[in-house]
């Protein structure tokens, strides 16, 4: 075909933008979301004692490093959606709440006796963080793939991967409502790989279905 | 950032805006600037000039399927670039090439246009091959034959609104297809 009755079909078509991608990802979200927490109520639930802890910085800083990386997750995912964009455009947004994890294992280190160390990070709940994180992220996931198909990004692959960061660590903040393990070196050592898996799988869907 | 670049990404805020006949100039005026680009990055990944027409035109419907995601605060070429090389890549990878080198970032793009007009990419009984039925009847007549979405709509006994909605899927299949060129 020639290019100028190429453009003669395409011009036809006209300049009619779909919804734009943060109304989709919001979509996403809400839908992804509302899934997320049924299962997590009919699953798991909120702990006990939650009043009791709610304000203890522990808590407060594990809910607070999952929220964050969902945020800057959501960030990148919108600049990544653009051809443009580049995986170091994000990097360092990314890499904030990780440091901010790695800030709270010193305190944490410096703060608890040594032999205390071990109960904290081996905790009670090792088994069930790991399956229940990739288990709450699994719709939010493929609502937010769903969601980036209209974007163009560079890497089908490193969008995909960060759409499972932010599904990961949506799961990772609702299950932190769950667990009654507080400590930070927990965290790093359970809530850490178990959202790894999330990326991992975001990033093989992301080369499958986010390519344009 | 030049006074052509500004007036390309006038065209296309017009464009975002439903004004139809700006959308029409910018991709006429956008096609040698992506023949221009494709001719750069294939001569840096070393393939052959017959595949230029098809970048370009995989290019245009990308251009026209992904326009929501260039930011019209933006400059318009950086975006434009990125696609080409986004194709570029795809068409490298669909004929086995290991890529060696990264395409550099093309200091003076528009000076490298290229207005060679007419060309052809994939014959056209292979694309309109890729359809089927009314899809296909609606981009021949549109594409060869030079029909309106309304003339269509009234020789298929459609409303135009059906028309539209048939060829935007009838692309949106166009673009699957140059990603998997042989059926």
């Amino acid at each position: 075909m020639r290019t100028d009755q190429l453009i003669q079909a395409i011009a036809a078509d006209g300049p009619i933008p779909g919804r734009s991608l943060a109304a989709r990802m919001a979509l996403a979200l809400l839908l992804g979301g509302a899934a997320a927490a049924v299962l997590f109520a009919l699953m798991l639930g909120v702990r006990g004692d939650l009043a009791q802890v709610a304000l203890t910085w522990r808590f407060a800083l594990k809910v607070i490093i999952a929220t964050a990386a969902f945020i800057a997750a959501l960030w990148a995912i919108a600049r990544l959606s653009r051809p443009e964009a580049r995986m170091r455009d994000v990097a360092a947004v990314l890499s904030a709440p990780l440091l901010l994890l790695a800030g709270c294992v010193v305190l944490e280190l410096l703060t608890v006796r040594p032999d205390h160390w071990m109960t904290g990070a081996i905790g009670s709940n090792s088994r069930i963080c790991l399956v229940s994180i990739p288990l709450l992220a699994a719709a939010p996931l493929a609502a937010l793939l769903t969601a980036v198909r209209v974007g163009a990004p560079a890497s089908p692959a490193a969008a995909g991967a960060v759409a499972g960061l932010a599904a990961g660590a949506l799961g990772a903040a609702l299950y932190a409502t769950h667990c009654i393990d507080d400590s930070p070196l927990f965290v790093a050592l359970w809530y850490t790989p178990a959202i790894a898996l999330v990326i991992l799988a975001g990033a093989l869907a992301g080369r499958l279905v986010l390519r344009w | 950032v030049t006074d052509r670049e500004l007036h390309l990404a006038t065209l296309m805020r017009a464009a975002n805006r439903g004004d139809a006949g700006a959308y029409r100039q910018l991709l006429e005026a956008v096609a040698p600037v992506l023949r221009g680009l494709a001719r750069q990055g294939l001569s840096r990944y070393g393939i052959s000039a017959e595949d230029i027409e098809d970048v370009v035109q995989e290019t245009l419907l990308a251009v026209h399927l992904k326009r929501t995601t260039w930011d019209e605060q933006r400059p318009l070429l950086p975006w434009l670039r990125a696609i080409v090389q986004n194709k570029l890549v795809d068409s490298v990878r669909r004929r086995g090439h290991r890529l060696m080198v990264p395409i550099e970032d093309v200091s003076d793009v528009l000076a490298a246009e290229d207005t060679t007009g007419h060309l052809n990419g994939f014959d056209a009984e292979r694309m309109l091959g890729r359809l089927a039925g009314r899809q296909r009847d609606i981009v021949q007549a549109i594409s060869i034959e030079g029909a309106s979405a309304r003339q269509v709509a009234d020789r298929l006994g459609m409303t135009e609104g059906a028309v539209r909605v048939m060829l935007h899927r009838a692309l949106k299949r166009l673009a699957g297809a140059f990603r998997s060129p042989r059926p």
